[in-house]
């Protein structure tokens, strides 16, 4: 019995050492929503794909900061005090808060529209330090196009967005510029929480042709009012985020927060193969999503030209 | 917990330490529920750091950002004083003004200082490991703050100040100027709260529009723990039970973080906060109660 015993501690000795090489990734978003949620699992994807498993040699942490700037301080000082292999913040004030708590535990941005803006680094090629990241700079450009494309007589757009929010400041610079070139104007409509999202898109009516929201936070947690003021008022409702389309907006191009994910998991995993993040470029996140609701379309009174159709990733009947 | 993470705790709860000052001025001393605090924190943070950005000495900038949160203050206290407008309602009303403000001050939502020289920026680099210096540092301010605080009030200018919010009606009949005595306590309230804006933002590397929500609370939560523990026996006493307290919940919600611990997530910080004040209400009178019986 007492051998038994011996025995079974020698092969609990043993197998602890093969415990102790756990890796932890470490994860915060400033807030819960479907994509920042989405890329979180698209990290997760990747590690698991790359033969790190949840449970067995990693530790996957998560914290969400539920919108609250001290929290998110609050978080990466518990990270940087952890010391995990990486550190994964999901959007900006996340990065700002976990780049100034760390001066060496390697850092991957991610959801973070503009990185040199928000001082996360100071070169894109060649980051140095401890930080590298991706930025999910939205393809705006694309998007004043394809509006262009279903809706050809549409002159202005009515743009929805949360003025606290940096990325979708940043973004209504971009959108102006881009939507003077194509001949239409831009008018703002802004909420600066989600309960005053539906009546933003309300201000709208009337005064545009088509409604879009950026990758906002605040709207698109709320994006459930916006649909229904897009389905009475028949305003057509563009967004930046696919996942958007499957909840009633009418068409998205944008990026597939999974995919921002594995692509930011992907620089993970480099990183716990031994590169070093200095050496990592910055990059903007690759590949968009058409994604088109049929549905959606025929509430808003819009008929979508099969060109779009045929080239969209996803159309939801 | 880490060692970085508890003077982590440490440092955020020695930051928010102002904001509880600040409240236990109004709420306490002129019993004055100011949700101004909620405006004037990220304005304090949004001036510090527009200023030091544009290359304005450090110290100078948070000045300046105290001047600007006595101003958001006096709004407040001009709306109830002078126009009469219920001072909780007066509060709001510069709260919610303050969002736009800050959002005019910085130009954007949020100003990034993480490559910024700001008042710690001489003392890293010393020798002592950065997360020693921040907690001393920020430490040393509010002991500033406290000794300065506590002199006031136990000057005959605080007497007129507390006698204004313990019964206004007799420090009028004593010869006190009420309304002079509101001015001044939010003016100085909302001054110490954008200091811990400003200390907030040169911290933590950002200033972001985003950053007030809830600091009421907060601030309410820190007087209210602090008074529990150590009783309201004297100004002095209760300054310092601010100051503990506004650490102590710090140190309570990083405890929920390390989830391995008690299995609590960062989700789980409204309900830990609710049921901390709630607490701390309810443990005076289970004392009495337990006394008497």
């Amino acid at each position: 019995m007492r051998s038994l015993l011996l025995a079974a501690a020698a092969t609990l000795a043993l197998a602890l050492p093969a415990q102790a090489e756990n890796v932890t990734v470490s994860v915060t978003a400033i807030v819960e929503h479907p994509a920042l949620d989405a890329a979180r699992d698209g990290v997760r994807e990747v590690l698991e794909e790359a033969g790190y498993k949840e449970g067995e040699n990693l530790k996957f942490v998560y914290e969400s900061a539920q919108g609250n700037p001290a929290t998110a301080a609050q978080i990466a000082r518990q990270f940087a005090g952890d010391d995990p292999a990486v550190i994964v913040p999901i959007s900006t004030p996340s990065a700002q808060a976990v780049v100034s708590a760390t001066k060496d535990i390697p850092v991957v941005f991610t959801a973070v529209s503009d990185p040199l803006g928000a001082q996360l680094v100071t070169d894109m090629e060649k980051p140095g330090g401890n930080v590298t990241g991706l930025s999910d700079m939205s393809p705006v450009a694309d998007h004043v196009a394809l509006i262009k494309e279903i809706l050809p007589e549409a002159k202005t757009i009515g743009y929805l967005y949360n003025s606290g929010e940096a990325n979708s400041v940043s973004l209504l610079d971009v959108l102006k510029a881009e939507a003077e070139k194509a001949g239409l104007s831009v008018i703002e409509s802004a909420a600066i929480k989600s309960a005053d999202v539906q009546g933003a898109a309300r201000a709208l009516i009337g005064r545009a042709d088509v409604m879009y929201v950026p990758t906002d936070n605040t709207i698109v947690s709320a994006l459930e009012g916006v649909v229904s003021v897009a389905e009475e008022s028949k305003l057509p409702l563009f967004t930046a985020d696919t996942d958007s389309v499957s909840r009633g907006a009418l068409a998205a191009l944008g990026f597939n927060y999974k995919d921002v994910g594995r692509q930011t998991g992907e620089i993970v995993v480099r990183i716990l193969k031994g590169e070093k993040p200095g050496d990592i470029p910055v990059r903007v996140a690759v590949g968009t999503d058409l994604v088109i609701n049929k549905a959606a379309a025929a509430k808003m009174g819009v008929t979508v030209p099969e060109s779009v159709l045929a080239r969209a990733t996803n159309v939801i009947e | 917990m880490s060692l970085i993470a508890f003077w982590g705790a440490v440092e955020l709860g020695l930051v928010y330490a102002f904001v509880a000052i600040g409240v236990y001025l109004t709420f306490r001393v002129l019993d004055f529920p100011d949700l101004t605090v909620d405006g004037s924190f990220p304005l304090g943070a949004a001036v510090t750091a527009v200023l030091i950005i544009s290359g304005v000495n450090p110290w100078l900038a948070a000045t300046v950002a105290m001047i600007a949160g006595a101003i958001a203050g006096l709004v407040t206290a001009l709306l109830n004083v002078r126009f009469r407008i219920l001072n909780l309602l007066a509060s709001i009303l510069t709260m919610i003004a303050l969002f736009s403000v800050n959002l005019r001050v910085m130009g954007k939502p949020n100003v990034a200082l993480i490559n910024a020289d700001t008042m710690l920026s001489p003392f890293f680099g010393l020798g002592l490991r950065d997360f020693y210096v921040r907690p001393l540092f920020v430490g040393l301010l509010v002991l500033f703050a406290v000794v300065l605080v506590w002199r006031f009030l136990e000057s005959d200018a605080g007497l007129s100040m507390r006698a204004t919010g313990a019964n206004a009606r007799m420090a009028r009949a004593q010869g006190v100027d009420t309304n002079r005595q509101i001015y001044l306590g939010i003016a100085i309230s909302n001054a110490l709260v954008a200091l811990g804006g400003a200390l907030f933002a040169q911290t933590n590397g950002f200033a972001d529009v985003t950053s007030g929500v809830g600091t009421i609370v907060v601030g309410l939560a820190a007087v209210i723990i602090g008074e529990t523990l150590f009783g309201a026996r004297g100004i002095l006493i209760a300054l310092i039970g601010c100051v503990l307290g506004s650490i102590l919940y710090r140190i309570a919600i990083q405890l929920a973080l390390s989830s391995d611990i008690l299995g609590l997530k960062a989700s789980d910080l409204n309900f830990v906060t609710a049921l901390l004040v709630t607490v701390a209400l309810i443990l005076p009178r289970l004392r009495r109660g337990g006394a008497a019986s």
